[in-house]
């Protein structure tokens, strides 16, 4: 539209709203879930996500000083790091709990029997008496400090690998993935064949079915589950993978037909008619050149029938049950609402490890997504 | 390598839409058929019908004197190259050229040396493994006319091949056409097209269609010089030839006209006694209109209207009062300041052409074409 000369609408501005608007919905809860699956529940109960990302002043808890003692002149010294491996900032200490912070850092204060203990801003502190340490205790020290961003991946270590803590989410992991492949690469493969036919083969009766898959778009399919369940049970699939993979095939398949079945049919005439002239026939004009030309279409609907199997609730309930063994992800995630409601660190996570396969399928694909989509309608 | 023949071919789409009717057609071995017509005439589909893409109502097509109606199309030894081109998009030019063989199952080094060949002889042998979306498009009508030859079939098959060239490109084309022609005598081919140039250039007969039906065979200038009926006359030649209406007024050997403007025309077309009186249409060619001399007879008097000078040619354009249909004549050379002058003109009787209810005298034993006017 931005070729069209003339006045901008006045509604520009709205739409650019609206899409910001939009786009911040989606990024911020996103964005949330993303930082504090990297941190402590600790961290997540005392600060909100968004500070993680800054450097924070908090007071640390008291460390009791250590380390190993030396002669130098005539004193006894000490010297060590508060916060051994952290990057902190020290803005003010202390030595008592009362007045943790009395001192500034890198000053140099006074204990009992002519101790003197100094705290830099970086945490080293140096501590020297006339008498031997040995056998005493060392002062506790109550320091206020600024500490960088900090991040950890225990939380994804235990939800997808410590039978525990996350209580099973690797298994449902796993799960879903063994639900979420075959149910749509089978759909896929039976669509194609049949919107081949529907699209560039001759038979009678073949508008009547054209005109029967469009109206099953738009069967519910809570319509579909018991009795589905019971044909299931009737031959013997029974609860399980199969009947799972079946149930989301059937289910996916009036959209796959459709939307392939008018992708094909836009691919030019001539082509198919000049392989016939060549003496393909129309098994090999599927498989060598409506195939290869249809990709963006197919994997369009591969991306809608992955995201949709993946993030299936119902379906899996019905047809795969909620043994532990078979429990997908989505199944898990309502349960550890319930069992672990508090973890937030816990929660957080799992819900990442749920949404980061249909993101990666996504940004990997979406170019197809959108091709496949306008192809038909734009030319 | 193949004669073909249609005898009483029909077309019908649905029972009720008459597309092609009673087509009786002989082609020879050899021969290069140009099947030319205004839109919606049917040549393609008459093409299509050739091909094994479309159902043939009711008639024979014979191929070798095997009638090959239900013959589907790869088994007619035909090829057929489309006006889009068709190329497989997703193959490059050797895998399209070699389709058709690997489908047949040929050995590969076969194939190998098949499509070598072809694109030798077009000129594409360094563009082999490029993609169709890599090539212009006249590399892209080499490479669907390279398939067809390595298909080696009896019969090609051309659709609009050059509609989707340019125009410099169109004529260096063309001339590939005709020289793959001379280099392959004893293969058939049938070529479609709307544009009359490419018809009267490459074919050794063209077929004018026009609704529905077969209007003239003849070699090119057969129908330039003696077309059988007012629709050939127009169609073939441009500007399209003058009809003035006029009554005969001496028959015989020659055919003497009044014309209803006021002059005279004289045909050497012979006529018989009972076309005395008859209100019968003249036709002269632009290019055939002279000046008349001062006093002589002369067919057509006006006043020039527009004048177009092409350098080569002068067209001159003559207002006629009524219909509106201007008369025009192409002088040779360049005429200027003619505009508005009042101009006789007259032509040679061997150019003038008689047409009695649309049909020419010269074809009077001819059934007469049931021809629906106005499609072009």
């Amino acid at each position: 539209m931005d070729g069209i000369a003339g006045r901008k609408s006045g509604l520009t501005w709205a739409v650019h709203i609206s899409v910001v608007v939009l786009v911040a919905a989606w990024l911020f809860p996103t964005l949330g879930l993303f930082v504090s699956s990297f941190r402590t529940g600790d961290q997540i109960s005392t600060s909100g996500w968004w500070a993680a990302l800054f450097t924070q002043e908090r007071q640390e808890p008291a460390e009791r000083l250590s380390g190993e003692e030396i002669e130098r002149d005539g004193l006894f010294v000490i010297e060590g790091e508060l916060f051994p491996g952290r990057d902190m900032q020290v803005s003010a200490w202390g030595t008592s709990a009362r007045e943790p912070t009395a001192y500034g850092a890198g000053q140099t204060v006074d204990l009992d029997d002519g101790d003197k203990l100094t705290l830099s801003e970086t945490g080293q502190f140096v501590l020297t008496g006339p008498d031997s340490f040995e056998g005493e205790r060392l002062p506790r020290v109550f320091a206020t400090a600024a500490s960088p961003p900090e991040f950890t991946l225990d939380n994804y270590n235990n939800v997808l690998f410590s039978t525990t803590a996350g209580a099973g989410v690797g298994q449902s992991f796993i799960n879903t993935l063994t639900v979420a492949i075959p149910a749509t690469i089978i759909p896929i493969v039976v669509a194609a064949f049949a919107a081949y036919a529907l699209a560039w083969m001759q038979f009678p009766g073949r508008a009547l079915l054209i005109a029967a898959v469009v109206a099953l778009l738009v069967v519910p399919l809570q319509l579909a589950l018991i009795p589905l369940l019971q044909i299931h049970n009737g031959i013997g699939i029974g609860k399980g993978y199969l009947g799972t993979w079946l149930a989301h095939t059937a289910f996916g398949m009036p959209l796959a037909i459709y939307l392939l079945r008018n992708y094909m049919v836009g691919l030019p005439r001539d082509i198919i008619e000049n392989a016939k002239v060549d003496g393909a026939t129309d098994f090999q004009i599927f498989v060598k050149i409506i195939l290869p030309l249809s990709f963006p279409a197919l994997a369009s609907f591969a991306i809608f029938q992955f995201l949709w199997t993946w993030n299936d609730l119902l379906v899996a309930l019905v047809f795969l049950g909620t043994d532990d063994e078979t429990l997908v992800l989505t199944g898990r995630l309502v349960n550890l609402l319930g069992s672990r409601g508090g973890d937030w660190e816990i929660l957080a996570t799992s819900a990442f490890v749920s949404i980061a396969v249909p993101l990666v399928v996504f940004f990997s694909m979406q170019r197809f997504l959108v091709r496949g989509l306008l192809a038909g309608s734009v030319k | 390598m193949a004669n073909l023949k249609l005898t009483s071919v029909d077309k019908t789409y649905g029972g009720t839409v008459n597309v092609l009717k009673d087509i009786n057609l002989d082609i020879e071995t050899g021969e290069l058929i140009v099947f030319v017509g205004p839109s919606g005439c049917g040549k393609s589909t008459l093409l299509r019908m050739i091909a094994g893409l479309e159902q043939i109502t009711a008639g024979t097509l014979e191929i070798d004197g095997m009638v090959v109606n239900d013959v589907p199309p790869s088994e007619r030894g035909i090829a057929m190259v489309f006006q889009s081109y068709a190329l497989y998009p997703h193959m490059t030019v050797f895998d399209n050229m070699a389709f058709a063989m690997r489908i047949a199952k040929k050995p590969e080094a076969e194939i190998k040396e098949r499509v070598e060949a072809a694109a030798r002889t077009l000129q594409l042998h360094n563009l082999l493994d490029r993609l169709p979306k890599e090539l212009s498009g006249g590399q892209r009508q080499r490479v669907a006319i390279g398939r067809s030859i390595v298909r080696d079939p009896k019969v090609y098959l051309f659709d609009e091949p050059l509609s989707n060239l340019d125009a410099a490109l169109r004529v260096a084309t063309r001339i590939e056409i005709a020289q793959l022609k001379e280099a392959m005598p004893n293969s058939t081919m049938i070529y479609v097209t709307h544009d009359q140039v490419e018809a009267m250039t490459l074919a050794s007969r063209i077929v004018v269609l026009a609704g529905g039906g077969i209007a003239q065979v003849g070699s090119p200038l057969e129908l330039y010089e003696t077309p059988e009926n007012e629709f050939v006359a127009q169609f073939i030649g441009s500007p399209a030839m003058n009809l003035l209406p006029g009554e005969i007024v001496e028959t015989g050997e020659r055919t003497r006209v009044r014309m209803a403007g006021g002059g005279e025309a004289l045909s050497s077309v012979p006529s018989l006694p009972e076309d005395m009186g008859k209100t019968v249409n003249i036709g002269v060619r632009p290019e055939d209109f002279v000046a008349a001399a001062e006093g002589a007879s002369f067919i057509y008097q006006g006043k020039v209207n527009i004048t177009e000078a092409l350098g080569e040619v002068t067209i001159l354009y003559f207002h006629v009062e009524g219909d509106g249909k201007a008369v025009i004549a192409k002088l040779p050379g360049i005429h200027k300041e003619l505009r508005n002058l009042d101009v006789r003109l007259t032509a040679d009787p061997s150019k003038v052409h008689v047409f009695d209810d649309t049909q020419s005298l010269l074809y009077r034993d001819r059934p007469k074409k049931k021809i629906v006017s106005g499609l072009h």
